[in-house]
């Protein structure tokens, strides 16, 4: 029973703060919606039994990919008021649109589930009573370690590729050069002066 | 009343269908259609993780991991060439980049 009212609880503030997510017009607002939606789904996946995605969907999306939003969207000097408009002129077609895909895809999901109507179980946890992070490691590390490492490669290309993107060498600013440094001979750094007694360096 | 699947595949219907209306309507700002493909993500990922749960196989979460590698690693990228193009043009309408259409 409070596992039921929990779902609907978190389902609510999920599609709720979503919502709020597309439709309010501060986009910080929006981000930290975006965060609220992202913490529900994390309270919907611990009712699922996986806990280790929940937590990891906290890290990730909550840590990582929502500060990171926040970043962008402080740092850049954006008329956000300007962008807003044609919401309006946009909305017919999008209700329209998403009416249609969300009557799909509520009737799939009733029409391919109502068969069995068994209450959902938490999710497997492995023989021998092993936790939800052990057993997605026992097969993380087994059965799918190429697509862990192609993950990773993903994540390395990524940072590269965000890193190359956004680096920038402005003219003008000094900047040690270890091979100059290196290369310097002797010739090019002292010049010797004959200066005569009683004259100094005129 | 009992939890079932249903329940939680008509949630992520609902969250997917916010996030391509929130494409729809926020055509111009790059930023919330970036949020907007989070969400359609994220429903994807409910989708996963109820079916491994109803399913009983612990392949459908390894998948979801799977999604939020990408997904981290889209928004990096669409972030950092946000930045960029709004260092080059000092703005981010979208219907201005047409530049490299062919």
């Amino acid at each position: 029973m409070l596992a039921a009212v929990a779902f609907y609880v978190l389902a609510a503030m999920t599609i709720a703060s979503a919502f709020a997510v597309i439709s309010v017009r501060n986009p910080v607002h929006a981000v930290l919606f975006l965060i609220l939606a992202f913490f529900n789904a994390a309270g919907l996946f611990v009712l699922l039994g996986a806990e280790f995605l929940a937590m990891l969907l906290v890290v990730v999306y909550v840590g990582a990919v929502a500060v990171l939003f926040l970043f962008v969207v402080m740092m850049l000097d954006v008329d956000f008021a300007e962008l807003r408009q044609g919401f309006l002129s946009y909305l017919p077609a999008g209700l329209v649109v998403a009416g249609a895909l969300f009557a799909e895809l509520a009737l799939v999901a009733y029409a391919a589930t109502s068969a069995d109507g068994a209450p959902i179980a938490l999710a497997p946890a492995g023989e021998g009573g092993v936790t939800n992070a052990e057993a997605i490691g026992r097969v993380l590390y087994t059965e799918y370690l190429l697509v862990f490492q192609l993950a990773g490669l993903i994540l390395f290309v990524a940072m590269i590729g965000a890193i190359v993107l956004t680096l920038r060498h402005r003219p003008g600013v000094r900047r040690q050069d270890i091979a100059a440094q290196v290369g310097r001979k002797r010739s090019e750094g002292v010049e010797l002066k004959d200066i005569r007694p009683g004259q100094g360096l005129g | 009343m009992a939890i079932t699947l249903t329940h939680y595949l008509v949630v992520a219907a609902a969250l997917f269908t916010i996030g391509v209306f929130g494409i729809f309507v926020n055509r111009k700002n790059v930023i919330i259609i970036l949020m907007s493909i989070e969400l359609v993500l994220l429903a994807v990922n409910i989708n996963l993780v109820a079916f491994s749960a109803h399913l009983q196989n612990i392949q459908g979460q390894v998948f979801a991991m799977l999604v939020l590698t990408v997904a981290a690693a889209e928004a990096a990228v669409g972030l950092a060439i946000l930045v960029t193009y709004f260092r080059n043009r000092g703005g981010i309408a979208v219907e201005d980049i047409s530049q490299m259409r062919g």
